[in-house]
């Protein structure tokens, strides 16, 4: 359904009366980051494929439009989003998903959420309907707000319509395990990242090494001979388990932690329990070592830690240097200069 | 100062006040320190091969050329990064990574001189980017500084970074933003193998349509070219690389991976070539014939400049399915204009480069030539495409811009833009037009068939 017009309108009322909106899609990921105390302008109503051309490789839809939907109509096509992304929940929303800019496992060698979005329709503070991008991988008119909002968490605007570069499903995938402990896997998964093989995921956890090969099927037995390994079928774990958090290691976590790390890092020992997915460059731990000292060890490494699910009142994101922490508030200024939109809900400050 | 006064689009030139040639950061930091201090524009500069007069320097303007920071600071053959300053050639990452069976994937065809600070100002393409992405999907971190002296550290060496994807807006800024100091890019391993398919067709249209359907069958070719007969004609002419003389059209489709999938992929595109009556099919079996079969695509834009004295290049973006019908349209332009286009493209990505051939010495050729050029942009943007897939906006396109963007959202560029540069001084008057300006029109306009670059390949 087409409610582009009551969102306008509700969102220029809240203009008019200074008066802040909480975004809502489907509210799959409220446990990410800040909650944002204010009056809820729910967009999940808004939903609908606008164009699927698979010829085209390109899909654009209302930011309402259940990810799960997109999902189907594109697998009906042989197609998908490679950016695998979470949905943490059955009512998760495209543009929740834009918002959030998550990416699954096959994201270190696929591409991030990001690198797929082509065009975005949004309101912006002024309560003008903006459009950018558009249906074309390359378009260098101006400067890239599509991407940038991926990942703002609805700060700069309220998205209306997104569009995605879409792939075909790889024609095989084959599943590889390896026993090894983590400094091992890490070695390993990075070695053979830097050879042409056709990965398309590689986590670690519990002493045990999956790898994902996606491709032609003759090239996925030649890599798994060249890898030492066989397909594993039984006690592997399903690629959406990880991806949607359902395995025990999630579960069961208390405070859960996000380290975004270059790759080939070496183990980093948090004092608790860790999951290494993204061949090394996101590492998920259930640990009870405070903030600070995530945080430093993260940096030390020339990474970060987000605080993903759980914890009390703590800070949820890596700090920004105050130069780069300076232009945020800008660039939200720019966008949004009444600070409506979803205040509190990536920066305690703005 | 001479050198300095245009890019490669050699049409649009200024001396500028004056040019720094800084060999250190810190240099950089005391000159925008004191240009930001006395008000003075800034236009930074890399190689200057630039297609789009982004890097035309200001009368009024000191010209920032980087070109000296040309040092690979490091390469890191496990993560898979190699960390730049800006001045660093394009072919010169892949070169000092191949010992480690890696490359940098992005290879605009400027890349034996082109640097990598300009290809993150510009988010260049170049002919793999089909498969292997745009500067933006290549790009881990890029370090800026802003005109009032921040320096912001944007993205990681990790895959992300916390807070908005600054990152990403810096790519394809066009020095509106900061003066980019040093880039971490990501290094690929090596394909195993690449083999390309050169298949010949009776009109452009079935050559489009042979496009669509490579793309709809689930195959992502490296690179997917097309050529009409009047640049195969020219490319005969120029260095005879054994096109297909009688074809309305070509294709040259090049697939790379591990041997056994470009094996069975190929098999499939020649299925396709087949129940897509291509009147005729190479296939390379050597890296020399290989080479030699894009040798007639790498020459299009020279060989082209040789059947008229000036030429003038397009670079606009359309959804593939758009193929037949711009094309038609833009060959029924060229009819009523009485002036002949040379279809020259990234044909996967819908990226066209139509080469509009006209006289400068001819009474209102250049006029008529220009207006043609406006008309297939216009095109374009109907067709759901943009003025530009690769070359930028810069000085060229400023006016198409205005067709392009409604009013709201040239005025979201602008805030944008303020907030990264609040007194307005890195590179003034590019990119994003003010409201009140959008009136001209420009292009890229090659005279006497004379490249900026003459040894550059250009496609």
């Amino acid at each position: 359904m087409d409610l582009q017009q009551s969102i306008v309108q509700k969102v220029r009322e809240a203009i008019e009366k200074r008066s802040p909106v909480a975004i809502i899609g489907g509210n799959t990921k409220a446990f990410y980051g800040y909650p944002s105390e204010a009056e809820e302008l729910d967009i999940s109503g808004h939903r609908g494929v606008l164009e699927y051309d698979p010829g085209e490789l390109v899909i654009s839809c209302r930011s309402g439009s259940l990810l799960s939907d997109i999902s189907v109509i594109l697998a009906e096509q042989g197609q998908y989003l490679p950016f695998e992304p979470p949905a943490f929940g059955e009512q998760a929303t495209i543009g929740g998903t834009v918002a959030c800019g998550f990416s699954g496992p096959r994201r270190p060698w696929s591409g991030s959420l990001r690198d797929y979005l082509l065009g975005v329709k949004l309101i912006n503070g002024k309560g003008e309907v903006v459009s950018y991008g558009g249906q074309v991988m390359k378009n260098v008119a101006g400067y890239d707000i599509s991407r940038l909002m991926a990942g703002s968490m609805g700060t700069l605007g309220v998205l209306l319509e997104v569009s995605f570069k879409v792939l075909p499903v790889p024609a095989h995938e084959m599943t590889l395990g390896f026993d090894c402990d983590q400094a091992e896997a890490i070695r390993k998964i990075n070695s053979w990242s830097g050879l042409p093989l056709p990965l398309s995921g590689a986590f670690w956890n519990q002493g045990q090494l999956q790898v994902r090969l996606s491709g032609a099927g003759s090239e996925l037995s030649r890599a798994a001979k060249r890898m030492r390994a066989e397909e594993i079928n039984e006690n592997c774990v399903a690629w959406s388990e990880l991806r949607e958090h359902r395995m025990d290691f999630f579960t069961n976590a208390a405070r859960l932690w996000r380290l975004s790390l270059p790759a080939a890092t070496g183990p980093i020992d948090l004092g608790g329990n860790c999951l290494v997915d993204w061949g090394g460059a996101q590492r998920w731990y259930d640990t009870q070592l405070p903030a600070l000292g995530v945080r430093r060890l993260a940096a030390a490494a020339g990474g970060h830690a987000t605080l993903f699910r759980g914890g009390s009142n703590e800070e949820r994101f890596h700090p920004l240097t105050p130069a780069v922490k300076r232009m945020h508030l800008r660039v939200k200024q720019a966008f949004d200069p009444l600070a409506l939109f979803n205040p509190g809900r990536m920066s305690r400050d703005w | 100062m001479r050198p300095f006064e245009c890019d490669g689009l050699s049409v649009y030139r200024a001396l500028p006040l004056m040019v720094a040639l800084p060999t250190n950061t810190g240099q950089v930091r005391e000159i925008l320190k004191t240009c930001y201090r006395l008000g003075v524009p800034v236009v930074t500069r890399g190689a200057g091969t630039g297609l789009s007069g982004g890097a035309l320097p200001l009368e009024q303007g000191l010209l920032l050329v980087l070109t000296k920071l040309n040092r690979i600071l490091a390469i890191d053959p496990l993560n898979r990064t190699a960390r730049l300053e800006p001045g660093v050639r394009n072919q010169a990452i892949s070169e000092s990574a191949a010992r480690y069976g890696l490359y940098y994937a992005p290879d605009p065809s400027s890349q034996v001189a082109c640097s990598i600070g300009g290809n993150v100002a510009e988010n260049s393409g170049g002919v793999h980017c089909l498969k292997y992405g745009l500067t933006v999907h290549n790009v881990l971190e890029v370090t800026v500084l802003t005109i009032e002296g921040d320096e912001l550290v944007l993205g990681s060496e990790a895959l992300d970074a916390p807070g908005f994807d600054l990152l990403a807006l810096i790519n394809g800024s066009e020095g509106m933003l900061g003066v980019i100091i040093e880039v971490v890019v990501r290094l690929l391993p090596l394909p195993e193998t690449a083999q390309v398919v050169l298949a010949g067709f009776a009109s452009s249209e079935a050559a489009a349509a042979t496009v669509s359907e490579i793309i709809g069958a689930g195959i992502v070719p490296a690179g997917l070219e097309m050529m009409d007969r009047l640049s195969v004609e020219a490319v005969e002419a120029f260095n005879s690389p054994g096109y297909p003389r009688d074809a309305e059209a070509v294709l040259l489709c090049e697939l790379d991976g591990g041997e056994a999938e470009v094996a069975e992929q190929m098999t499939r595109v020649r299925e396709i070539l087949e129940t897509q009556r291509a009147s005729s099919v190479t296939v390379s079996h050597s890296e020399s014939e290989r080479l030699r079969l894009w040798q007639g695509r790498k020459n299009a834009f020279p060989a082209v400049g040789r059947i008229k004295p000036d030429y003038y290049c397009m670079d606009g973006t359309i959804p593939r399915r758009e193929l037949p019908r711009v094309l038609a349209d833009i060959s029924a332009a060229s009819s009523r204009y009485g002036l002949a286009v040379a279809n020259v493209f990234h044909a996967g990505d819908g990226n066209l480069h139509p080469l509009i051939l006209y006289d400068a010495n001819q009474q209102d050729e250049l006029e008529k030539a220009e207006r043609l050029g406006a008309e297939i942009l216009t095109m374009c943007i109907e067709a759901g495409g943009t003025v530009t897939g690769e070359h930028g906006v810069g000085m060229e396109k400023i006016d198409s811009m205005c067709e392009q963007f409604p009013a709201a959202e040239l005025e979201q560029f602008h805030a944008l833009k303020y907030a990264f540069d609040p007194p307005g001084l890195l590179n003034p008057g590019k990119a994003v037009p003010t409201l009140h300006r959008c009136a001209e029109l420009g292009a890229m306009h090659v005279h006497g068939g004379k490249l900026p670059f003459p040894d550059l390949p250009r496609f």
